[in-house]
């Protein structure tokens, strides 16, 4: 099995409060890893950190490595529009640009240089149809995509995703502002990406973890808890307070 | 207030329905050897009737638990928990249909006089049952040691079923006028070992349910 990531001894502060207490995974490809955990337990934090979304915010201070297919992303010769790029990102909320639907998927493209008309257009087939949007939009292309529904919008932003062709997109609670059937129709394409890319899902939806991942990771006050098989995690886990935390009985 | 209230109330619930039904079937095993020893013929009708009391239980229960898993959505421990309980269920109630047919055993004895007197049959009766309660009574308060303990005493009703089995055998061969009511007796402490069996089963699921493992010794 393909190892993507290879976290060791993340800590991660903001400012003097540490968000992220001596880290250790292994994030393996065309895998789904689920991060699980209580609000503020620093799961978004350490999502942010694989591809260096925590850049933006002030006075973060890392330490520790995260190797990428092998290669340190802290170090300070790595491109970090490169690993953007292989790394994309899908919000809770969907966000997609004020703009047609077409332009949300080709903007990525355009800014990396592509200008092709025709494999812009390819691009945008391709990627529509990879998130099973393409019957619901072929013939709206150029209207606006704040005209679609909640469920509809998000699966555009996955698809604005994957025209780049990232190898790894990071999910931070994709469902949480969908309904139910937006929902499942999200979780069914995540396991058909997942045999092209990987995935790693922030959720607080203990049965969504379950039904979609490979792999599940349970985060408490900064550190990893447990991580194993999915399965495992939600039918008998070894840590006391990962059985706690999933059976509700805190968090 | 506890953390998961309406979660804890349904299980509470279905636990103690589950305890009313080993009770109820406990003394139904006991009920089917005191019938049988006594050639209590009403006691025999009521053990047959009162079956279906035993199955509407089972139906109830596993009902309840199908409510649990479909609006609580336990996980670990408690999804564990729950899936032993509706295994449990389905072997109590398999214990309830061995008593009827052993009460039916009784009706066809009405008229006779029983070649000897019953002295294994209803030893391995009283192990049968005391097994059965205190497999899930282990269950019921989580005691693995109680399970352990009640799944190797199985050991000892196989050891009587054996000795049963060699005695009838014996008049058999060389009693044959005999030979029919030895194999209806073989057959009662056949239905008993079996008993004692799903026993064991709920001694297994109480593991489980503990320890996510069928590790018995």
């Amino acid at each position: 099995m393909e190892t993507k990531f290879e976290i060791e001894k993340l800590d991660l502060y903001y400012g003097s409060f540490q968000a992220l207490k001596e880290i250790d995974m292994s994030i393996y490809g065309n895998k789904i890893t689920a991060l699980i955990g209580p609000s503020g337990c620093g799961k978004s934090t350490f999502l942010r950190t694989l591809n260096r979304m925590n850049d933006l915010i002030q006075g973060v201070k890392i330490d520790g490595t995260i190797k990428f297919d092998n290669e340190d992303i802290y170090s300070s010769n790595y491109d970090i529009i490169e690993l953007r790029k292989k790394v994309g990102m899908v919000f809770q909320k969907p966000n997609p640009f004020p703009k047609t639907i077409y332009e949300n998927i080709v903007y990525g493209p355009k800014i990396h240089g592509e200008r092709d008309k025709s494999r812009l257009d390819h691009i945008v087939e391709r990627t529509l149809h990879e998130v099973a949007l393409w019957e619901e939009v072929k013939d709206r292309l150029h209207k606006p995509a704040m005209g679609l529904s909640g469920g509809q919008q998000q699966r555009l932003c996955i698809a604005r995703c994957l025209a780049v062709e990232p190898q790894v997109i990071l999910m931070d609670e994709p469902t949480s502002a969908l309904d139910p059937v937006a929902t499942s129709k999200i979780e069914g394409l995540l396991e058909e990406l997942a045999e092209k890319y990987t995935i790693v899902i922030v959720t607080h939806n203990m049965q969504q973890a379950g039904r979609v991942s490979d792999y599940t990771s349970f985060f408490l006050s900064g550190q990893v808890i447990e991580t194993d098989k999915t399965e495992v995690i939600f039918s008998n886990p070894s840590n006391k307070k990962t059985e706690d935390y999933i059976t509700g009985r805190f968090g | 207030m506890a953390a998961r209230p309406q979660m804890e109330h349904e299980m509470s619930v279905i636990t103690n329905e589950l305890l009313d039904m080993t009770n109820l079937v406990e003394e139904t095993i006991r009920s089917a050897i005191q019938s049988l020893e006594e050639k209590d013929s009403e006691l025999a009708r009521v053990i047959i009737k009162n079956d279906e009391e035993i199955d509407d239980m089972e139906d109830e229960i596993k009902d309840k638990c199908l409510k649990f898993l479909a609006t609580q959505q336990p996980l670990a421990g408690d999804l564990r928990y729950m899936i032993s309980v509706m295994q449990m269920v389905r072997d109590l109630e398999r214990i309830g249909d061995h008593c009827e047919d052993i009460a039916k055993y009784t009706l066809r004895f009405e008229n006779e006089a029983y070649m000897k007197e019953l002295i294994d049959i209803p030893r391995m009766a009283d192990l049968a049952a005391k097994m059965v309660k205190n497999s899930i009574d282990a269950f019921v308060n989580k005691d693995l040691r109680l399970a352990r303990k009640v799944w190797k005493a199985d050991e000892e009703v196989d050891e009587l079923f054996r000795n049963i089995y060699d005695e009838l055998m014996g008049i058999v061969d060389h009693e044959p006028q005999k030979a029919n009511q030895s194999v209806m007796f073989l057959f009662i402490a056949a239905h008993l070992e079996r008993i004692a069996d799903y026993a064991t089963n709920i001694c297994e699921e109480t593991v489980f349910a503990m320890e996510g493992n069928y590790e018995m010794e």
